[in-house]
């Protein structure tokens, strides 16, 4: 039962603070609605505060079989300064799932590289998760994380231990550091350098600023990384997520609908053109 | 065989719409222009008016033919009826322990017999119908008012000077999409019929047919109406446009266009196509309830593509880029269409006058006017 034009209700079971300004809620559906909601790591919902509206937020649980659905959020607007004021009990509306997620289909058999920068990695977790519940079916798993400060990182303590799972090596890097940071001071572009990527089988997926993406494509690609291999994760003013309301266009392709989550080729053109 | 309805049987039209159950709205003068209303009697038309229509310029002549329909069109086409300026999408209601109950709110009225309706009004709607119908997801409340309109097209006899319909193959004769089509002859009409709808609506109406003559004059009454423009869009709308369009993102006419542009948002108002809208709220007073509400949108605002503390499009030259790049570009990879049906009201409504047809002339190295066509 996936709600697309009406929210259903939701209620907060858990909720954690991740940094000053970004919390994570878990939301469970209420007993009536909970039947056959189902949804793709990369896919998001639209969240619902009580009297003010919706904003998408994407999903970090794993896709399948969970009855918890956990969303991390940052505290910008009106909607999310609201929704960080709610407590655990409190109810959330939620519709979704929607766009088109992750290609994890793709990435079977595959080594997984994941490039991601501020809060993009939240969007991320869910392959992550994906990926370690159904281990034997990927390669080398490569987590690259970049923020703006050190002191900006969220998800340490699980970053910590991916790192200490087989075949998965977490990098960290930060353009700036305070003492004993034990990642790397400065691009994330750099941490490239410090992974062993077999370039003809791995699938890239990204998310984060689109500077960093920009900028982490040019380094794959000058390292022989092929384009059609590297999926990304695009972000824009979203109010219908269904295609309708027209804010979320790219070019022609709506990112609510057509994505979030694209093949690096179909977006290239536009992705250096500003205003679009 | 078209039938023909005089202008003594027109009332006949009106009750026969009003006893199915139909709110009859048709095109009236109101406020120096022809806009859509509640039509009750003929003598409500826009008798003897004639609209002179110029790049940001409308204003409306008694002229010497004393015809309903001797006009082009108004600032409104059928969209404001099915796609509503504003619209509540759901309601819902808090409980005493917080938890919600989310209705989906349809619009209940009695169904609609637009009178008046133009050819590019018509393929508007049949564009409006693969972005809100056909596609993955369906309207809801779209569906509903198409579900409830009975359509009532008028062919036209004279184009504006604004009109190219032509060049963009949507007019001036309506080819589908309506119930009824009517052309405007000597003390009556040439009734088309379109539908099953149409069909039982004339034969209560006890119309004979239409004579040879008759329908010989309303062919030379559309292409008469074809034969006035003389404006074009470059590539007559075309798919090339798309490429043109998207290769030329860099071009300094963006540069200059923005110059004189307003950023007003007037010309996606009275786009029959313009579809972007944004979700709003109206909470009840007493705190326990919410109604969930869309209102129109445009590409010219800085809300459009706002997101969290940054404005993807912060300057007027990024705004008309998008519009007409959507427009006449990227509309073709979402909808296998132009969104371009050439009514002209973007060039009449927009304050200075801007032409979309002369923007887009500018890029594709090519002339708007059918006098010059390389």
């Amino acid at each position: 039962m996936n709600a697309i034009d009406t929210p259903v209700n939701t209620k907060i079971v858990a909720r954690s603070e991740e940094a000053s300004d970004i919390f994570t809620l878990t939301l469970q559906f209420t007993e009536d609605q909970k039947q056959g909601y189902t949804f793709f790591p990369g896919q998001f919902n639209m969240l619902y505060l009580f009297g003010v509206g919706e904003v998408p937020i994407s999903i970090l649980s794993h896709g399948d079989g969970d009855t918890l659905y956990a969303h991390t959020i940052r505290r910008v607007g009106r909607v999310t300064q609201g929704m960080s004021l709610l407590q655990v009990g409190d109810h959330i509306g939620l519709r979704g799932p929607f766009g088109r997620g992750w290609p994890l289909p793709l990435a079977q058999g595959k080594d997984v590289l994941i490039i991601t920068g501020g809060l993009g990695c939240a969007p991320s977790v869910s392959i992550i998760h994906h990926i370690l519940k159904h281990r034997v079916a990927f390669g080398r798993l490569f987590i690259l994380q970049g923020v703006k400060h050190s002191d900006d990182l969220i998800f340490q303590k699980q970053y910590q231990q991916w790192a200490a799972l087989p075949n998965v090596q977490v990098a960290l890097a930060a353009d700036s550091s305070k003492p004993n940071w034990p990642g790397h001071t400065g691009l994330i572009t750099e941490l490239l350098e410090q992974i062993n990527l077999d370039i003809n089988n791995t699938l890239c997926m990204m998310c984060g600023p689109e500077g960093m993406m920009r900028a982490s494509v040019q380094r794959l690609t000058q390292l022989n990384f092929p384009e059609d291999a590297i999926y990304l994760s695009l972000e824009r003013n979203m109010e219908c997520a269904v295609g309708h309301c027209g804010h979320c266009q790219f070019g022609g392709d709506f990112i609510c609908k057509e994505g979030p989550v694209f093949p690096y080729p179909q977006v290239k053109a536009l992705l250096n053109k500003k205003g679009f | 065989m078209p039938y023909f309805l005089a202008y003594e049987q027109f009332n006949d039209l009106i009750t026969a719409l009003t006893a199915l159950g139909y709110r009859c709205l048709g095109p009236q003068v109101e406020d120096g222009s022809i806009v859509f209303d509640d039509l009750s009697d003929a003598t409500q038309l826009p008798w003897g008016m004639r609209d002179q229509q110029k790049p940001g310029y409308y204003r409306l002549q008694k002229s010497e033919l004393n015809e309903a329909f001797a006009w082009a069109n108004g600032p409104q086409a059928i969209k404001p009826l099915l796609f509503k300026p504003k619209e509540s999408l759901w309601r819902v209601e808090r409980d005493e322990k917080g938890a919600f109950t989310f209705k989906e709110t349809l619009p209940e009225h009695k169904p609609i017999a637009l009178i008046g309706a133009r050819a590019c009004d018509l393929a508007a709607m049949a564009i409006q119908d693969k972005t809100l119908l056909q596609g993955q997801y369906v309207d809801p409340h779209y569906r509903w008012h198409r579900e409830h309109l009975l359509v009532i097209a008028v062919n036209c006899s004279y184009s504006g000077g604004n009109c190219f319909c032509v060049s963009t193959q949507t007019g001036p004769k309506a080819t589908s999409g309506y119930d009824l089509a009517l052309t405007e002859v000597q003390n009556g009409f040439v009734v088309e019929i379109g539908s099953d709808k149409g069909l039982s609506l004339i034969e209560s109406l006890h119309c004979v047919e239409a004579s040879a003559t008759k329908t010989a004059q309303a062919e030379e009454r559309s292409n008469h109406a074809a034969n006035m423009q003389t404006k074009r869009m470059p590539k007559d709308n075309s798919r090339a446009l798309r490429d043109i369009l998207m290769n030329n993102l860099d071009h300094p006419r963006w540069q200059e266009v923005a110059e004189r542009c307003l950023s007003c948002g007037n010309c996606t108002a009275v786009c029959p196509t313009c579809f972007c809208h944004h979700q709003t709220e109206y909470p009840t007073v007493d705190g326990n309830g919410s109604v969930h509400a869309r209102e129109w949108d445009s590409c010219f605002t800085e809300g459009h593509s706002a997101i969290h503390g940054q404005v993807v499009r912060d300057t007027t030259e990024k705004r008309y880029k998008q519009w007409l790049t959507h427009k006449l570009g990227t509309w073709w990879d979402q909808f296998d269409t132009s969104g371009c049906v050439g009514c002209g009201r973007c060039v009449t409504w927009c304050p200075v006058g801007i032409d979309l047809t002369e923007e887009m002339a500018a890029i594709a190295g090519e002339f708007n006017t059918k006098e010059k066509t390389s």
